[in-house]
């Protein structure tokens, strides 16, 4: 079972995720500050971070940027519905995910294991795949661009593997919120897109002008082509 | 009176009210004062000249009988001292006929003339016009007196004197009075463009202040000027404004404490509910290991959790729409797929039919059309009979094509009185009623949604009996 933990200040929704999470077999760390949560991390060592993003002190997007600098440890953001640029200023800070408050536990669990799961592996398929300048390792779980291991938050990583996959194909945002993060059709699209920005700066030459992940205006993105 | 109102403006009203008023100031005028010069004019030549002729015949010597051709010299006696006019003089006795001229006889002379000069000693006079030209006659019988008083001695005498000097005056008084008249309206146009400038101003000002008021601008006050009717006007106006703006201002003020209060309140119920929210299972998961009344406690305490939970979450979605803070992320979709994506993911693809054609795509935010298309099959599960149908088409309407969504029950229809308020919120078709799984808010979220997409959504009672409710959207987006 992962070991998750929650930074959160409140205590009534610290307790009760903490009481529901517990229940389903987690190891929960729970702290209240975001200065505890950094302090946490080097000891607890966890798999993933719960995040409220309305910290006193240090806030919750600031933690996630602290986090985002050394490590591609799997972040899922804690907000209210409504403070959408919350949303946008955490999910570009590098948060993997966002849940939105009050959820019940099986919502946030089910969350929890959509960003551990790993991508099916496409069968027959094995080794190493070169798409231009990039190295892509699916078994391995790693890219690295001109010999250069990248650092890939879990959602970017598994956003490129499942484009690199079916190279030249186009992905609605809705198929994408439903592949990759395994929301509903109807999820937020600025999930996608927030991840699909912050991948095309760590992999493209020029990020205004991207050659691997390309926008299909009116329809989504795709992988390539790169001639 | 009123089509004359309708077709003409106030300007044109007031001028021709002002112009009609000199109109009849000046003929008026030069009527009486041409009338009242050319009788003093006329009294005043016949008068001199009546008393001249009678002085003059007085002075004459006539033998009787009548001796014509004595009789001729006097008359030529008499033609000569006409002054300052000149006149004809014709005598008349018995059949004999003389006169200063070279004719005998005159064709100015009435009959009339001659019956009232005969019969009266002093003598008569008659303004007669003939062939254009104006003259005076005078009568005047020859007397003797042998002291029983004067007796007609049967000799007439006439003067005919043309008239046509005096004629000429009262013609160029006519002349003059009409010269007069015209510049004189013409004058009178000058005030009555002030006048009609004056008043309309102030009218104009107020219609277009008026209009400021109607379009929501509340602050537009007219400038006051003088101390008129038109300024206690423009002064009422301003009052009337300036109570309706802070009325409206009280309003609002009012309104936007009432939503930030829903808002507020929803924001701090969220807390709690999160904490509760996330130990639910907890309760149900142990429910079964309690006594029955602590289970039954439980359970309850744990669906109203949910309940309450989805509520407060519904009541922050419409804090946002009237706090104008909804955003739509519009993104390009599938249709088709975005509505069977929505009965998948509520389990419903058994009990509700479909008819969606493939290949349409729009310019939407799927989560509120997820939203729209979920409440509207909801309420038609709960509230209708099955089948339910949801039908979608495009229309084309002028450049812009739409998008129309049909949900459609096999109910028995909504109430009419019930109609017009199913998208109202909180609105219970029976006061009665028990709460039901919705919120109360969802329809009104649906309209909502409908509207920041720039659409509509009706409700109707289908021909066949059963509600249909319609979302019409523009494809382009907004």
């Amino acid at each position: 079972m992962p070991r998750v933990l929650l930074i959160e200040d409140d205590p009534s929704v610290r307790e009760g995720v903490e009481l529901g999470l517990r229940r389903r077999g987690h190891e929960l760390r729970s702290v209240e500050t975001g200065e505890e949560g950094l302090a946490a991390l080097g000891e607890f060592l966890p798999d993933l971070v719960l995040l409220d993003l309305m910290l006193p002190g240090m806030n919750g997007v600031q933690v996630c940027r602290l986090i985002r600098e050394t490590s591609q440890l799997p972040i899922i953001m804690l907000t209210a519905r409504g403070d959408d640029f919350d949303v946008v200023v955490g999910l570009e800070a590098g948060a993997d995910d966002y849940i939105v408050k009050p959820a019940r536990t099986e919502v946030i669990e089910a969350r929890i294991r959509a960003v551990l799961r790993r991508l099916a592996e496409p069968a027959g398929r094995g080794g190493i795949e070169f798409h231009g300048e990039l190295a892509v390792d699916r078994a391995g779980l790693s890219v690295a661009k001109a010999g250069q291991r990248l650092l890939l938050a879990p959602s970017e990583l598994k956003l490129l593997l499942h484009l690199s996959a079916s190279p030249e194909q186009v992905f609605s945002r809705q198929q994408l919120l439903e592949y990759v993060w395994e929301h509903s059709y109807h999820g937020d699209a600025r999930l996608v897109d927030a991840c699909v920005r912050r991948l095309r700066q760590k992999i493209e030459d020029v990020a205004g002008s991207p050659r691997y992940i390309q926008t299909v205006r009116g329809f989504g993105y795709r992988f390539g082509p790169l001639a | 009176m009123k089509l004359f109102a309708a077709r003409f403006g106030l300007r044109t009203r007031l001028i021709g009210a002002f112009l009609l008023v000199a109109a009849i100031s000046v003929v008026t005028t030069a009527t009486l004062t041409y009338r009242e010069a050319r009788s003093a004019i006329l009294q005043q030549a016949q008068d001199t000249a009546v008393a001249q002729f009678r002085d003059r015949i007085a002075a004459q010597a006539v033998t009787l009988p009548v001796d014509p051709e004595q009789l001729r010299r006097t008359c030529q006696t008499l033609a000569g001292e006409g002054k300052p006019h000149t006149w004809f003089v014709f005598a008349e006795y018995g059949k004999t006929r003389v006169s200063s001229t070279d004719q005998p006889t005159s064709g100015v002379i009435t009959p009339a003339l001659r019956d009232a000069a005969r019969g009266d000693v002093h003598g008569s006079f008659q303004r007669v016009v003939k062939n254009g030209k104006p003259w005076l006659t005078i009568g005047m019988p020859a007397v003797f007196d042998r002291g029983d008083g004067r007796q007609p001695t049967g000799l007439v005498l006439y003067a005919v004197m043309p008239l046509s000097s005096e004629e000429a005056n009262v013609n160029a008084m006519v002349t003059a009075a009409r010269d007069g008249a015209l510049p004189a309206l013409l004058i009178a146009l000058v005030p009555a463009l002030l006048a009609a400038r004056s008043v309309l101003r102030p009218v104009r000002d107020l219609r277009r202040a008026a209009a400021g008021i109607g379009r929501g601008e509340l602050d537009t006050r007219i400038e006051v000027k003088g101390s008129d009717e038109l300024a206690e006007l423009a002064w009422t106006f301003n009052e009337s404004s300036t109570k309706l703006q802070e009325s409206v201002e009280e309003l609002q003020r009012a309104e936007a404490r009432a939503r930030r209060f829903a808002s507020d309140v929803s924001h701090e119920l969220r807390t709690p509910l999160a904490g509760m929210l996330a130990v639910t299972e907890v309760l149900d998961e142990d429910a079964a290991q309690l006594n029955a009344d602590t289970a039954a406690a439980v359970r309850l305490i744990s669906a109203e959790t949910g309940k309450l939970a989805t509520l407060v979450e519904d009541l922050m979605e419409i804090s946002r729409f009237d706090a104008k803070a909804a955003d739509l992320h519009l993104d390009e979709v599938d249709v088709a797929e975005t509505i069977r994506k929505t009965l998948q993911g509520r389990h419903w693809e058994d009990r509700v039919r479909t008819e969606l054609p493939d290949g349409i795509r729009a310019m939407l935010d799927p989560r509120r059309f997820d939203i729209v298309v979920a409440n509207l099959v909801g309420n038609a599960l709960r509230h209708g009979a099955q089948p339910v149908t949801v039908r979608l088409r495009t229309e084309r309407r002028g450049a812009a094509r739409w998008l129309v969504t049909e949900v459609a029950d096999n109910g028995p229809g909504i109430d009419s009185a019930v109609l017009p308020h199913i998208f109202d919120r909180f609105y219970k078709a029976d006061a009665a009623r028990t709460r039901s799984a919705g919120s109360g808010l969802g329809l009104a979220i649906t309209q909502e949604n409908v509207r920041l997409h720039g659409g509509t959504v009706r409700a109707v009672n289908g021909p066949a009996g059963g509600a249909v409710l319609t979302v019409e959207l523009p494809m382009e987006g907004q």
